[in-house]
């Protein structure tokens, strides 16, 4: 799985490369949508800020 | 006042769950990431006055609560609610002891008794895994053919657990069936949810609209809770021309496309509520008593 380092609040997306912006109050596990290619994000880590592409559904998921 | 917030990945709702504890006074939120958690049971992994289960997977929530719980840690929903609506069997037995009602159920173990129960019952029936959620794995069975063929495929391909035939009828709800959220002892809210499709899940792409809580929604749908003891809990219903019939009952229930539709601040009640369950200035354990028995 590829993970990327965020420098400041700006991160590129690790599927498209499509900079996606993070806001002071972001959370450590926080899911995040790539506004240009949709994949769904997770930061896992914000200090510093690392975001990797979010785990897939498993079958006991949601409600 | 330490609560704990169990989680995975942090969805939307998570995330306005933080906010509306933060605007708490006096009141400190510990995430626990269920992923980066290792037990020792009896021991509290956190040090917390309450935990609140939020974990995506009902597996890990389950299972976390009652290590929790059985390091003395009040939990919201208490494992036993988590279990039951996890399971529809088990929440289909709980709402019909306390007369609750729903639509027509039949189990069986094996495809000849569940073709059986099937044509006794009458097409269209949905055949539902007896856990899982977002709408995933139910059919809509229309007839015999389809019947057959789904059971021979549910017996030969799936787990174990996909032979146990969970065999709802079918009811014509109109394009839409309601979402009512229960929070103590009160229905705060519900959203109509509208689709083309005969699944109505908002995860599927059902569009949510408010629904305005009667006496009877509110009435029936904080029945339903009790029913499984919960506390903060979201009611699937159904309308028909002989009522509201309950479906299904969601114990870590999402609301995030639910606030701006109903105008309700939802994350502050879950928050208010679980902050005073906290304090002990309420105290539901009637109703834990309830699922014990159960």
């Amino acid at each position: 799985m590829t993970t990327a380092q965020a420098t400041a609040t700006t991160f590129e997306c690790v599927v498209c490369g499509a900079p996606i912006e993070l806001g002071d109050d972001t959370l450590q596990g926080e899911l995040i949508d790539c506004g240009d290619c949709g994949t769904e994000l997770e930061v896992v880590s914000t200090q510093p800020f690392l975001i990797q592409e979010a785990p897939q559904e498993a079958e006991d998921w949601g409600q | 006042m330490r609560i704990g917030l169990l989680h995975s990945v942090i969805r939307k709702d998570e995330k306005l769950l933080i906010q509306a504890f933060q605007a708490q006074p006096d009141v400190t939120l510990v995430p626990i990431d269920d992923r980066k958690l290792a037990f020792r049971p009896g021991r509290p992994p956190a040090d917390v006055d309450l935990l609140l289960a939020r974990s995506v997977s009902h597996s890990r929530n389950v299972n976390a609560v009652r290590l929790f719980e059985a390091a003395g840690v009040r939990c919201v929903n208490p494992g036993q609610v988590i279990e039951v609506c996890g399971d529809k069997l088990q929440t289909s037995l709980a709402l019909g002891r306390a007369d609750v009602p729903q639509p027509g159920l039949r189990i069986a173990f094996t495809e000849d008794t569940a073709l059986a129960a099937i044509e006794e019952l009458g097409y269209p029936v949905v055949l539902k895994p007896v856990t899982g959620s977002w709408g995933r794995l139910i059919a809509k069975i229309n007839d015999r053919e389809a019947a057959e063929a789904l059971l021979e495929h549910k017996a030969t391909l799936g787990s174990y657990q996909h032979s146990i035939f969970y065999i709802q009828k079918y009811v014509e709800k109109g394009g839409r069936d309601i979402r009512a959220f229960v929070v103590g002892d009160r229905c705060i809210a519900a959203i109509y949810r509208d689709s083309a499709h005969w699944k109505t899940n908002t995860a599927l792409g059902a569009v949510a609209s408010n629904c305005p809580v009667t006496e009877e929604l509110g009435e029936l749908s904080v029945r339903a809770a009790r029913a499984v003891a919960g506390e903060i809990v979201a009611v699937d219903l159904f309308e028909t021309a002989e009522g509201l019939l309950v479906n299904e009952i969601n114990d870590t229930m999402e609301f995030k496309n639910s606030i701006d539709t109903t105008g309700v601040d939802i994350p502050a009640a879950i928050a208010a509520y679980t902050v005073a369950v906290a304090r002990g200035e309420l105290s539901l354990c009637d109703r834990h008593e309830v699922a014990h028995v159960s």
